[in-house]
């Protein structure tokens, strides 16, 4: 168990860039798919 | 259950067997020990960061040419998620460093020229949010998208060509090169996972370049019939 603490860093570092990107992508999805929505119900 | 929330299963799955394979199954490494673990996340980070920056070229490239939309957000897609990539290499590689080296950092050929790397296509991402108008912005893209992709192969041969701290290559890195049997199937096992997993990110960032244009081509219709509306009204007042 030497140098763990480096591996585990390493490790969370990992999961946490892809679930902040993830999010980020996710909110920017979200917020698209209110303006098409909004942006149609304007078009009827 | 949707198509993106099936793929992000399978690619949790092959992460967290490649994360299993590379903690407990890969030997241990004799000066390094735990640190070199560190390998297996970053090497596959490198690899798919490569990867992503070739589709991104691969984009840019066929937008002059052909001046399709699809092309333009294919160029996006791989430049962003190829920073994200890029991102987890330049944090994992510090976190190996300060271990194996003793420091976190050195301004040696392979680090510079990567960081340069990173902080030209976060150019190219800021330089994207700058330009309104849908054409002008694919191609100033395009073209500044061309330009980062030079620094690629340059990031690529540093450790060939110079004396660096860090390490020469692995793999295709001359008669020394090569891991143990055992750490190449785990390494196999996390490239695929990394691979994997951009590119569900790719397809998901192309995707929603897709729904961004979907609402500039809604807006510009609605901003056109209502100036048609206002027109008609101003005839009818007249």
């Amino acid at each position: 168990m030497k140098n763990f603490q480096y591996l585990l860093a390493a490790w969370i570092a990992v999961w946490v860039v892809f679930f902040l990107y993830q999010i980020s992508l996710s909110r920017r999805f979200s917020q698209l798919r209110d303006e098409i929505k909004r942006l149609k119900e304007r078009l009827r | 259950m949707n198509r993106r929330i099936i793929s992000w299963l399978i690619v949790s799955s092959l992460m967290c067997a490649a994360g299993y394979a590379a903690l407990f199954i890969a030997p241990d490494e004799r000066t390094m020990h735990d640190a070199q673990r560190i390998f297996y996340f970053h090497v596959p980070s490198w690899v798919a960061m490569f990867l992503a920056f070739f589709v991104s070229v691969f984009g840019s490239i066929s937008y002059l040419f052909t001046r399709k939309q699809r092309c333009d957000w294919l160029g996006v897609a791989g430049a962003e998620v190829g920073v994200v990539c890029c991102t987890l290499g330049l944090i994992t590689g510090p976190l190996w460093g300060k271990p194996a080296w003793g420091i976190w950092w050195t301004w040696d050929a392979r680090l510079t020229t990567t960081l340069v790397l990173w902080l030209l296509y976060i150019s190219y991402l800021v330089l994207r949010s700058m330009v309104e108008e849908t054409e002008r912005r694919a191609r100033i893209c395009a073209v500044f998208g061309i330009f980062a992709f030079l620094d690629v192969p340059l990031v690529y041969v540093s450790n060939r060509f110079w004396r660096t701290q860090h390490p020469t290559p692995v793999f295709f890195g001359g008669p020394n090169a090569g891991v143990d049997p055992t750490m190449g199937k785990v390494l196999l096992l996390c490239f695929a996972a990394m691979v994997a997993v951009m590119t569900v990110l790719l397809l998901d960032r192309y995707h929603l370049e897709r729904l961004r244009c979907e609402v500039s081509l809604l807006t510009s219709e609605i901003e056109s019939r209502d100036l048609d509306k206002r027109s008609r009204m101003a005839r009818e007042h007249v």
